[in-house]
């Protein structure tokens, strides 16, 4: 049987990580940790998993290689069972392989859950990993420089201060062609909310804040942008382990939006920025609930639609299939929301199989995507049971509205060839919605 | 012989019984407190409406998605659990020792079922051992103890079989029966067999987490 040692794949900043270790270093931080961090949770699921191997099938990994090693119990088996039967004392090497585990072949995707009677948190018990291997210092390179940037400017993509708003006033004048009327309110107290991003968009991915801005000004809502860091909603040190950097962004995030004194925050299309600020940073922080109302750009352009302040020219008419993000379908409840929203849009919709909760990952997620290019083939291929459950439905345009999941998704369906596409919830609306102004 | 069956009969049934009991509760309660002391991020959004709910859906067979998906384990599932409780508690030799020696008594299952139903948890038993070993994704991740724990529970009901059907010596037999018993009631606590105890809490707060947090089934 094939295990996580004979599949080691080269990275800078792991070789780095473990050529500092030894095994008395690993020993007394993996024992800190856990007298310091863990508690019920984590002894009860190491107890009293049974080992019966049912959450095998849960795992697309699993199901994409068949190989067992890849079953989320043998994840956890290789990671944090050992470290716990060796009490922490291993061989540095150890570190590198429960690294690559941890960061590049689980998605924290939660999936699992749905298939252990026990109800095993296997996402948990890796983050648990996650945190040891950052605490250790051994974190794959990409992913360490996104959270290194996080660290020196709040935002995951390095842009500096001034090129935000740069980059919003760019945009500005571009729609105020198409749409002169048009504004994106910078610093606004007092308005209805706060929309935040996620860094790429400004870097790469402009045409998503023309768009956002577009729709915005045809529903005529009251908004605004920060100028200041603050923000960018995602959160990459949540996935390397580093819980303070993570804190401390979340608090600019929510600290930005208290400034504004805005109603609520509503965040871009993207399931992980959205995990880090619903659901584990407000934590961290000691917030059991938020202290701004989050709600994630599905449920507010759910609402907008309900209000009946997108109006459309005509429907999207070639059949889609909706993919469900696990962070805001698990991680929240959206699926019968992004379902309604896609019906109002397309005339046929196309489900997949399983899906909703079901759904199976894109395999980008939990940072793995962001571990780089070392990591991508593994990534991709261990998705295949995906690549097969969209080629069932034999549509050619994919909703996706998470980040993640476009790139995840964009990898298999070209690597498996399927000829497909896949389109944010605001790459329709814009497309689709009577455009006020335009004449 | 005689004197160790009335070793395990008398003191060591005492000790076994007061082992499982007070073993579990002191498991169960400083849980909990390791729970309270280490976890409150995360015990501040237990919900029982939740985890009832998500409960109901887990003990109805094929009612989750875990279930659906591994029928063959399922079905062997929930037939060795409840035969697993049902003979012991409702076997008439037992009815009959505790009477004996404390006076109580309650209905009995027909000998015959008892005894098929003895029969399908030792077959289960091999079954789960069959899976152990020869199914990959089980066999990687099964130690030592995971085979004594299904061994133990199998060769109590083997020895019971033995000992209704009067294979064997008998004595020999339902002392080997009464001490791999009492050796199970020891386990639980203290073994994966814990997982008897912290089924009902570990999936009743994955199920608060959903219901309450994140608004999703978890089954
Ligand atoms: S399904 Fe649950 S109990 Fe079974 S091996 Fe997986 S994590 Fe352990
Ligand atoms: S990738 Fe998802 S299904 Fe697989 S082990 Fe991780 S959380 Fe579980
Ligand atoms: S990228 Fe998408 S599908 Fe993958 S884990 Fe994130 S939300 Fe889930």
């Amino acid at each position: 049987m094939s295990t996580i040692a004979d599949r080691l794949i080269e990275d800078t900043g792991l070789r780095r990580g473990v050529s500092r270790l030894t095994p008395e270093k690993i020993e007394k931080v993996f024992k800190e940790l856990v007298a310091g961090e863990c508690g019920a949770r984590l002894k009860t699921y190491v107890e009293t998993c049974v080992r019966c191997g049912m959450c095998a099938k849960a795992c697309h990994y699993y199901m994409s290689h068949k190989d067992p090693s890849y079953t989320p119990v043998a994840k956890v088996s290789q990671t944090m069972w050992r470290l716990l039967a060796a009490g922490g004392r291993v061989d540095p090497q150890v570190i590198y392989e429960c690294a690559q585990i941890a960061y590049t072949e689980c998605n924290l995707c939660r999936r699992c859950i749905h298939y252990c009677p026990l109800g095993i948190d296997t996402g948990y018990i890796i983050s648990v990993v996650r945190r040891l291997c950052h605490k250790l210092g051994c974190t794959p390179q990409y992913i360490q420089d996104t959270a290194h940037s996080h660290s020196a400017t709040l935002n995951q993509m390095w842009v500096k201060d001034d090129e935000w708003p740069d980059t919003l006033q760019w945009q500005e004048d571009e729609a105020r062609e198409e749409f002169p009327g048009l504004r994106i309110p910078l610093d606004v107290e007092g308005a209805d909310f706060m929309y935040s991003v996620i860094a790429p968009e400004p870097k790469f991915r402009t045409q998503l804040i023309y768009q956002a801005a577009a729709i915005f000004n045809a529903a005529g809502v009251s908004w605004t942008m920060p100028a200041t860091p603050g923000w960018d909603n995602s959160n990459m040190a949540m996935f390397t382990g580093d819980s303070e950097i993570m804190s401390r962004v979340e608090r600019a995030h929510y600290e930005t939006a208290q400034r504004l004194r805005v109603k609520r925050i509503v965040m871009g299309e993207c399931g992980h920025a959205f995990r880090a600020v619903y659901d584990v940073a407000n934590r961290w922080l000691g917030w059991k609930w938020h202290p701004v109302p989050v709600v994630h750009s599905v449920e507010f352009f759910w609402e907008l639609i309900q209000q009946g302040r997108i109006k459309l020219t005509h429907k999207y008419a070639d059949p889609v299939t909706i993919h469900d993000p696990c962070n805001i379908i698990r991680g929240r409840g959206l699926m019968d929301k992004l379902r309604e929203v896609v019906h109002f849009l397309c005339e046929n919709v196309v489900e997949m199989s399983p899906n909703r909760e079901h759904n199976y990952c894109c395999c980008a997620g939990g940072g793995v995507i962001n571990c780089g290019p070392p990591f991508k083939n593994v990534r991709i291929v261990g998705n295949s049971i995906k690549a097969e459950q969209l080629k069932a439905t034999g549509v050619h345009t994919l909703v996706a509205p998470c980040h993640n999941c476009h790139g995840g998704l964009e990898d298999i369906i070209s690597k498996f060839g399927l000829g497909m596409h896949t389109k944010f919830l605001g790459d329709l609306i814009y497309e689709l919605m009577e455009k006020p102004e335009a004449e | 012989m005689h004197a160790l069956y009335d070793l395990a009969v008398g003191p060591l049934a005492w000790l076994a019984f007061a082992v499982f009991i007070l073993g579990s509760v002191y498991r169960l309660l400083s849980m909990r407190a390791l729970a309270f002391k280490k976890d409150g991020a995360f015990v501040a959004y237990i919900s029982w409406p939740h985890a009832i709910k998500s409960l109901a859906h887990w003990f109805t067979p094929f009612g989750a998605l875990g279930w659906k998906e591994n029928p063959g384990v399922t079905a062997a599932t929930f037939i060795f659990h409840i035969c697993l409780f049902l003979v012991p508690l409702f076997l008439m030799g037992h009815i009959v020792l505790f009477d004996t020696f404390r006076g109580w008594s309650w209905p009995a299952l027909p000998d015959g079922a008892a005894d098929t139903l003895a029969i399908v948890v030792v077959v289960i038993c091999a079954y789960f051992l069959w899976r152990r070993v020869s199914v990959p994704e089980v066999r990687f991740v099964t130690g030592p103890q995971d085979i004594l724990v299904v061994s133990l529970v199998g060769l109590t009901f083997l020895t019971g079989v033995l000992a209704y059907h009067r294979i064997g010596d008998n004595l020999l037999v339902t002392t080997l029966h009464i001490l791999c018993g009492e050796a199970m009631l020891i386990a639980i606590p203290f073994t994966r067999l814990s997982h008897m105890l912290f089924a009902v809490f570990s999936r009743g707060y994955i199920a608060s987490e959903f219901g309450s947090v994140r608004h999703a089934k978890d089954w």
